[in-house]
């Protein structure tokens, strides 16, 4: 089987330690990846903001970068939820506005192609062992549009769970939002400050060493907020935990 | 133009594009469950106490002592009497009886300590009591402006299980007051106290056997 | 933040205050906290839950598909049960037809029902303009009347007190309106209830003029509903001789049956109790036109558009025409748990403010054009709305409108907006930042210079990057990005 990698913007300028991630986990389950250059942004950001136009260009570039591949993967619950759920839209409404031919088509063939990691793993690859090894206490943190937007549920429970040497314990108000949100972070900075201080601090109670999450975007708002604040509980995405054996520990 | 053609007439140019206009799916539950009779009472009389009202059940010989009980250990001196109010169901009290009369004003009910009435029907489900101001329940103030309020469910006839039940069986040009456990705020940082403006004690009989 | 860059303040300003403010975050915390959980149970007793949310949504779609017959109707109901109805194009013209009517009784004294419509429309400003005191009933906007404060929640609009500031209020303030608090009164919420029930009586009873709103209106019998808990309701539309109630349009269903659904939804969401202690439905005056004595003999509904017909007309932004104000939307958002309703510039606080208020009024001023962003987007709302408003799809619809002008209509006239102020460079870095994305060359350009930049690590960023610094760090810069990473690895030019 073969899968083609979405790593995302920000995993790719930010977080290459997931991307290789995903490649070295996929490849040990016997999935051959491919990395189709051409891709970038999904245009989340442009499109939440309010500048969906802006996201059109990228829509296209998306689907016709990952077009022909049956399975495309991608370490982020926030993209996979922006092309499942908002793809089709923009490109309905492109068409409708009298711009971006064939953009509709192209979104609605990309979006039963896509798949976030968890969902690619536990629904596709039919597997929650994947025989990593991680011994540490671990508590999870459910980004919203991985659980209210893709409905992962309990997928990446169960991936954890089934990591060897892994003490998963419960995050309090584990369904809350961190207040990242996008431009949210920089456009309310007070609030969502406040809402990830409350969010972390949950983390900490919890006594985990680290903080694990399926979303790099999240995280980078609950890792500045955890290091501001000196803490030493660290967050970690999913992918990362889950490439790691007791042959080659993460460090 | 006046008002009403100038926001009918945006009401037609906003809606011209069509829109939504789905056929509403009626297929949620009639009802939550299957009880016999006896359980949907059972259901009611915990509902009803669930939200704080004192619920009691009696039949054709025991309603007449039981509320003549109730109003003595209210210490009510004065009780308000509906018209169409069996007169047997307060045949063993001496507490004073009030007409519910159409000039009465809201002072002189005030000064009344209960008024007792029978209802259009009871839902087990909400444990709600409906008054549709019909034979032995009076004007709706009578049940507002008293703090003690005792009512007459007959049971089963005029218990149903659910909400979806109960309104083919109400008419709305009748005034309808539904009410499930004494007045109640929750507004006080969103937690619920029972006992504001409306009676604060409400006693729910469950009468079995003949009305009359 | 400056507001240059992002193009905001507003919102981002108000809110900054109730960040800081530790007792109202309390407050808040507790209130919410306490609700959501007893909603989720509530809802979780029944099992078509889905299904009665279905339902309800697709009812008030069909009402409002046909909102101009529903109406229509709905009048020839009402007037045929003894009542009269008015139509209200604006506040304006609302408050002065209820003015009118109550000048008109010859009474300078009115209670009220907590209605968000006669808020909205500052009814009560209004009346004191015209001579006419209104009292506020609803035990929490006596708090807020009393306190001369501002309604932040919509079921419980002085949320952001606790016991204690409102003991505190009670003692200082009843004696100015009537009955004084009781003498050492103290702050169990059952005390309190009970000096709210002493200081309101004497209104209640020798009230002449009552004035609610209405949670429905049946189309087909013209019965309208209110649905509350402490009894001032009841007391407001049986005692008075005359009752005058203002509804938004919206608030139409189309049959009496319709009720069923909504009489299971609405007090679960709301209060999270299978049924709020007290429903009043009346239609008109009644089968004996008024004479029997039950209830007022003369009654007035004034029919509210103000902006609703607007907001009708955008095909994104009509479903929140849909809300039936339960406020399960507050109180599941993370951000208004955060913020207080205050913030939200408007009577509609939360999720569902964030939507209403620019549509209502227009995205023209600060406030309006900052709400559309008063949301991380995370769908809690939605997840819980009664009538499965998509509250997130709004938000973004409108964000569209802010940052991008468009055609919205206003006042029934479709017109073209220009984007709002503030946003130039917002749109600018937009496109920059689309244009360098949509090509990988530059990107992987892009992407060597920051790995580059890895060892300044600036604990805090100038202009607009300091709304991330200064509360987070920077992430730490990659040595190579993961696209340079396979290349190197596989070979394989990226």
């Amino acid at each position: 089987m073969r899968a083609a990698l979405f790593v995302t913007c920000v995993n790719d300028a930010l977080y290459p330690r997931t991307g290789i991630a995903v490649v070295r986990l996929l490849e040990r389950l016997g999935v051959g990846v491919d990395f189709p250059a051409a891709q970038s942004c999904c245009g989340q950001p442009q499109y939440n903001t309010g500048y969906r136009r802006e996201s059109e260009p990228l829509l296209r570039r998306t689907a016709e970068a990952f077009a022909g591949y049956p399975y495309v993967v991608t370490p982020s619950g926030s993209c996979a939820a922006m092309v499942r759920t908002h793809y089709p839209r923009i490109g309905r409404l492109a068409e409708r506005e009298g711009r971006g031919p064939g953009l509709a088509a192209l979104a609605e063939e990309l979006v039963p192609r896509v798949f976030e990691l968890t969902e690619f793993l536990v629904d596709v690859l039919g597997v929650t062992d994947v025989g990593a090894y991680f011994p540490h206490t671990v508590t999870y943190h459910p980004s919203c549009h991985g659980l209210r937007g893709l409905g992962l549920g309990e997928r990446p429970q169960r991936l954890l769970r089934a990591v060897k040497g892994l003490d998963l314990v419960e995050l309090p108000d584990a369904g809350e939002c961190c207040g990242f949100g996008g431009t949210f972070a920089v456009k309310n900075p007070d609030v969502s400050v406040a809402m990830g201080t409350d969010k972390t601090g949950n983390a900490v109670g919890t006594g985990a060493d680290v903080l694990c999450g399926a979303d790099n975007s999240c995280l980078a708002h609950l890792d500045g907020i955890l290091r501001r604040r000196g803490e030493a509980v660290r967050t970690l995405h999913l992918a990362e935990i889950l490439a790691s054996t007791e042959e080659e520990p993460l460090t | 133009m006046s008002s009403r053609d100038r926001i009918l007439g945006r009401i037609r140019r906003a809606v011209a594009d069509g829109g939504p206009d789905p056929a509403v799916p009626r297929d949620y539950l009639r009802v939550h469950g299957v009880r016999t009779p006896a359980e949907t009472a059972d259901l009611l009389a915990a509902h009803l106490a669930e939200y704080r009202a004192r619920v009691h059940r009696a039949d054709g010989d025991g309603i007449a002592p039981l509320l003549a009980r109730l109003l003595a250990e209210r210490g009510a001196r004065t009780v308000l009497v509906p018209s169409g109010l069996p007169p047997r169901w307060l045949a063993a009290t001496a507490v004073t009886r009030v007409e519910d009369r159409p000039g009465a004003n809201p002072y002189e009910l005030d000064a009344v300590d209960s008024v007792v009435t029978g209802c259009a029907l009871a839902i087990a489900e909400t444990g709600t009591i409906v008054l549709d101001g019909g034979p032995g329940q009076g004007r709706r103030r009578i049940t507002l402006i008293p703090d003690h309020h005792v009512c007459v469910v007959r049971v089963p006839e005029q218990v149903v299980d659910s909400v979806p039940q109960a309104l083919p069986l109400l008419d709305p040009r009748r005034p309808l007051t539904w009410i499930s456990g004494p007045s109640a705020t929750s507004d006080i940082e969103l937690d619920r106290v029972e006992g504001v403006h409306g009676p604060r004690t409400l006693e729910v009989i469950l009468l079995s056997g003949p009305a009359e | 933040m400056s507001g240059t860059f992002m193009g905001m303040p507003a919102f981002p300003d108000a809110a900054r205050e109730a960040v800081r403010d530790p007792v109202l975050r309390a407050n808040l915390r507790h209130a919410t906290h306490t609700i959501r959980d007893k909603r989720a149970r509530a809802v979780a007793e029944l099992a078509d839950w889905e299904r009665l949310r279905a339902a309800g949504k697709a009812v008030k779609d069909h009402a409002l598909r046909h909102l101009d017959r529903h109406l229509v109707q709905l009048e020839e109901a009402v007037t045929a049960a003894g009542g009269t109805v008015h139509w209200a194009a604006d506040a304006d013209e609302a408050n002065r037809i209820v003015t009118g009517l109550v000048l008109a009784t010859g009474h300078r004294e009115v209670v009220k029902v907590k209605s968000m419509a006669t808020q909205e429309i500052g009814l009560n400003e209004a009346l004191e303009a015209a001579g006419i005191a209104a009292y506020e009933t609803d035990l929490a906007e006596l708090i807020v009347q009393l306190g001369h404060d501002r309604p932040s929640h919509i079921l419980v609009p002085a949320i952001h007190r606790n016991r204690a500031e409102i003991r505190d209020v009670f003692t200082a303030e009843m004696g100015r309106w009537g009955r004084p608090a009781p003498e050492g009164l103290g702050d169990d919420p059952r005390e309190l209830a009970e000096a709210a029930r002493l200081h309101l009586r004497e209104k209640f009873l020798r009230a002449k003029v009552g004035i609610s709103g209405a949670n429905f209106m049946v189309a087909e019998t013209g019965t309208m509903v209110v649905f509350e808990s402490e009894g001032n309701g009841r007391m407001c539309l049986t005692l008075p001789e005359t009752l005058i109630s203002v509804v938004g349009i919206e608030k139409v269903v189309p049959t009496f049956r319709d009720l069923e659904i909504f009489l299971q939804t609405l007090p679960r969401s709301s209060t999270a109790e299978r049924m709020n202690p007290y429903t009043t439905m009346w239609t008109g005056l009644g089968p004996s036109r008024g004479a029997d004595g039950d209830g007022p003999s003369a009654f007035h509904l004034v029919l509210l558009d103000n902006g609703r017909t607007d907001t009708l007309a955008d095909e994104v932004g009509r479903q929140a025409l849909r809300c039936i104000r339960c406020s399960a939307c507050l109180n599941v958002c993370p951000v208004y748990e955060r913020a207080g309703g205050h913030a939200y510039g408007s009577v509609y606080p939360g999720p569902i403010g964030a939507v209403l208020s620019p549509q209502l009024r227009g995205t023209g001023s600060a406030i309006d054009a900052s709400l559309p962003y008063a949301s991380t987007l995370c769908g809690a709302c939605y997840e819980v709305c009664p009538v499965a408003i998509d509250i997130p799809e709004i938000l973004v619809h409108l964000r569209e409108r802010v940052a991008q002008g468009g055609p919205v209509t206003l006042g029934g006239v479709r017109v073209r907006i220009r984007p709002a102020r503030g946003h130039t460079a917002e749109r600018a870095a937009m496109r920059a930042a689309r244009l360098l994305l949509d090509r990988p060359g530059a990107l992987r350009a892009g992407e060597r210079l920051l790995a580059r930049a890895r060892r300044l690590r600036p604990r805090r960023l100038p202009g607009p990057g300091r709304a991330w610094t200064d509360g987070r760090e920077l992430p730490q810069l990659p040595a190579e990005s993961f696209r340079t990473w396979w290349a190197r690895e596989r070979g394989e030019r990226a």
